[in-house]
């Protein structure tokens, strides 16, 4: 084992960051896990809601989602699903796909998809929500 | 070549095991899911767009492939809901030995059925 110069004056928690396949630690396991939890409650409120979609017209739907409540978990879900989501998508990368150059355009392509879905979504809801 | 070192299961010969499919289920439903957040992402923009827009969307997720895939969407959610739980089980390190987790995959699969037959038949989508 080498030892580098930068060893000796880092700590252990900060030699633990970044090690790992992904080279990130455990900062995205963690992140996965919080959003997990998040995504429980806010999910059986989605599924709840969607129930009532398709008898509803888009007058009721754009009333509904204007709610407060309805708009601000409807942000919330949006958040909490799209940030699990581009991580596990992720870990599905890392493991199959092996080739250096593949790995990062997909692993930066889900991110920027994810990204500009989530602007998307959440700007619809604003512009519902301030009656746009 | 005769070792009498064991070998790793090859694919081909591998036994298919109930918490084997639970994990391949997971991770499938999963990526469905991320796919699928472009309806969520659909909808939100039709409502914003107008009622023109919204009815676009309201047509084809009221069609029976909209349909069918909200069925996908409803599996998928307490699929991936429930087997995300059993992960918060295992990392707190219980629930590893070979009895409890395949006897909480089994009641994954009834989870699942249940709360989808919840779903499509007391909350009745249709009404």
């Amino acid at each position: 084992m080498t030892t580098k110069s930068s060893d000796h004056i880092l700590s252990p928690l900060a030699k633990a960051r970044g090690a790992g396949s992904a080279h990130h630690g455990s900062g995205h396991w963690m992140h996965q896990r919080i959003t997990a939890v998040a995504n429980i409650p806010l999910m059986l409120w989605l599924v709840w809601s969607v129930v009532h979609l398709p008898g509803a017209s888009y007058q009721d739907v754009s009333l509904w989602l204007a709610q407060p409540v309805n708009a601000i978990l409807m942000i919330l879900a949006v958040l909490s699903m799209f940030y699990h989501a581009v991580l596990g998508l992720q870990v599905v990368i890392e493991d199959y796909v092996h080739c250096e150059f593949s790995k990062m355009l997909s692993l930066i392509g889900i991110r920027l998809g994810f990204a500009a879905l989530g602007v998307a979504a959440i700007f619809s809801v604003l512009k519902v929500s301030f009656g746009g | 070549m005769a070792s009498e070192k064991p070998l790793s299961p090859h694919i081909q010969i591998y036994r298919w095991e109930i918490t084997m499919l639970v994990s391949i289920l997971h991770r499938a439903a999963g990526i469905a899911m991320a796919v699928g957040t472009g309806l969520v992402v659909w909808m939100l923009l039709a409502l914003a767009t107008g009622p023109q827009a919204y009815d676009c969307f309201h047509q084809f997720i009221t069609s029976p492939l909209g349909s069918l895939l909200l069925l996908g969407w409803t599996v998928a959610i307490f699929l991936h809901m429930g087997n995300g739980i059993r992960h918060f089980f295992w990392d707190v390190g219980k629930g590893y030995s070979i009895p409890v987790a395949h006897r909480s995959a089994y009641l994954l699969i009834a989870f699942t059925t249940i709360m989808t037959l919840i779903v499509w038949f007391v909350g009745c989508p249709w009404q």
